[in-house]
């Protein structure tokens, strides 16, 4: 999944260079920071080979270079081996973002074959417990043991680290981790609150010095290790004063498809309940990409109210997350509440000095169908 | 950051294996593809990139772009780019 850290900064010439395909919502993980709807369950009707292929070829014709497939789990899917080869023959390079169930060797073979070019495999803690704890299964050795099969069939790898105030404080380990199994990047991801981890937020969110930490534990292990080991640090926006280049502009250079079909101009966007969002069941992906209004919307600046109108930075930051504006003010077309210049951002301080005053532990809200409940471990 | 030392004329270069370099039609430009990464080359960043990696040393491909382009004493310009495409780990020394 594109960051911001990935070296995004590109002029895309209006091509959405990253294309992104959540193959299903469903995933036996439980994830207390799942981007995937928190009413993931009621959208079942996934695309069926057919269509995603159809996704594929569409896409490469609009300039789509980047393609992910994730999900939910995208493993589950017992057509991705033939939707990598087709992709590949089409001229994308591939990732797989995944949380390594449902991976095994002969897969692993099968998908090399049809061209795979690269994993991104999550990992939550640096021990059986914790990752438990944190995903609702005990996967932690079917991980490390399939991340070692990973190196062994030659693929490169992204060790990622979905960041929270439960497991930033083994940071060194997770580079010690990463640098054991010869992976050649790990990326902390902080989390970013919205679905899933907006539901949990308060216990998610870690506190300056947890942050202060590990940001130390990173610089000192990029100075050791050099290029042995690529560390990508995905900054945790509340905590900046100016916003995230968000998708490096709302219908810039970034698509993704739901399982349903539904055309998204990044992943958490469906969220915001006003907009109407095309899907490629009903509409050519040309249309959707070039005409339809749901992507032209945050196109460009004449959207924008003050201070990002005048601001001399709109240029860089395109006035933050859309997503993000929506849910902390009410209004999509708002300035992210992290922009210092903001006059909502009374409401991001709030949040991170609740993190640092925080005395009593809640349980956290596993991912499941159904109604959230707080289910989950303390 | 390990010690390094600068590249060599007589340096044998090569791709790293977990880059793509290629031709991007509708960009109208070569890319190179990795990891949750694009990088769009500019036209000499990407004859440089051509001619020096698969050649038999960097002086051979700086001596096959002088002649493509007829142009002289390009030696300087080319280890100046290949050095800031080996920080960034484009391309690694053959040993």
């Amino acid at each position: 999944m594109p960051k911001a850290g990935s070296g995004l900064s590109l002029d895309g010439l209006g091509m959405p260079l990253w294309l992104v395909v959540e193959l299903t919502y469903k995933c036996p993980l439980k994830c207390p920071w799942c981007s995937n709807p928190v009413d993931f369950n009621r959208y079942r009707n996934e695309l069926t080979t057919e269509e995603w292929k159809a996704v594929l070829r569409e896409g490469r014709r609009l300039g789509s270079l980047q393609l992910g497939f994730t999900g939910g789990e995208p493993m589950l899917r017992r057509d991705l081996e033939e939707l990598v080869e087709e992709a590949d023959g089409l001229g994308y390079y591939t990732n797989l973002i995944t949380s390594g169930v449902g991976l095994n060797e002969k897969r692993l073979r099968a998908l090399k074959k049809a061209g795979l070019k690269q994993i991104q495999l999550s990992i939550q803690a640096c021990d059986q417990e914790l990752n438990e704890k944190l995903v609702g299964l005990d996967v932690f050795a079917h991980k490390i043991a399939i991340a070692r099969t990973i190196k062994a069939e030659g693929f490169p790898m992204v060790l990622n680290v979905p960041v929270s105030r439960y497991n930033i404080d083994h940071t060194a380990a997770f580079i010690e981790l990463a640098a054991d199994l010869g992976v050649e990047y790990v990326e902390f991801a902080n989390l970013q609150y919205y679905n899933w981890a907006l539901l949990n937020r308060a216990e998610l969110l870690p506190t300056r010095e947890q942050l202060a930490r590990s940001e130390a534990e990173v610089k000192a292990a990029r100075e050791r290790l050099g290029k042995r080991l690529t560390i990508y640090y995905v900054v945790p926006d509340y905590h900046d004063n100016r916003p995230k280049a968000c998708m490096n502009g709302w219908g810039s250079i970034h698509l993704t498809i739901a399982p349903d079909g539904t055309a998204l101009p990044c992943q958490e966007a469906r969220l915001i309940k006003e907009i109407e969002f095309p899907n490629v069941r009903h509409h050519a992906l040309d249309w959707i990409w070039t005409r339809s209004p749901a992507f032209n919307q945050f196109r460009g600046e004449s959207w924008m109210k003050e201070p990002c109108r005048s601001c001399s930075e709109k240029e860089k930051d395109f006035g933050g997350c859309r997503c993000q504006a929506y849910l902390m003010t009410g209004d999509a077309a708002n300035t992210d509440p992290v922009c210092a210049k903001s006059p909502h951002r009374h409401l991001v301080d709030a949040l991170i000095s609740g993190a640092e005053t925080r005395r009593d532990q809640k349980p956290l809200i596993m991912r499941e169908g159904g109604y959230p409940r707080r289910t989950g471990a303390r | 950051m390990e010690a390094e030392r600068r590249l060599r004329p007589e340096d044998v270069v090569e791709l790293n294996p977990n880059y793509h370099f290629r031709w991007e039609e509708p960009q109208q430009a070569h890319v190179l593809l990795y990891p949750e990464g694009i990088v769009k080359l500019n036209q000499t960043a990407a004859a440089i990139l051509e001619a020096c990696t698969g050649a038999p040393s960097i002086a051979d491909g700086t001596a096959e772009l002088s002649r493509r382009y007829d142009k002289r004493n390009l030696g300087a310009e080319v280890l100046k780019f290949l050095e800031v495409a080996h920080a960034k780990g484009w391309i690694r020394v053959k040993s």
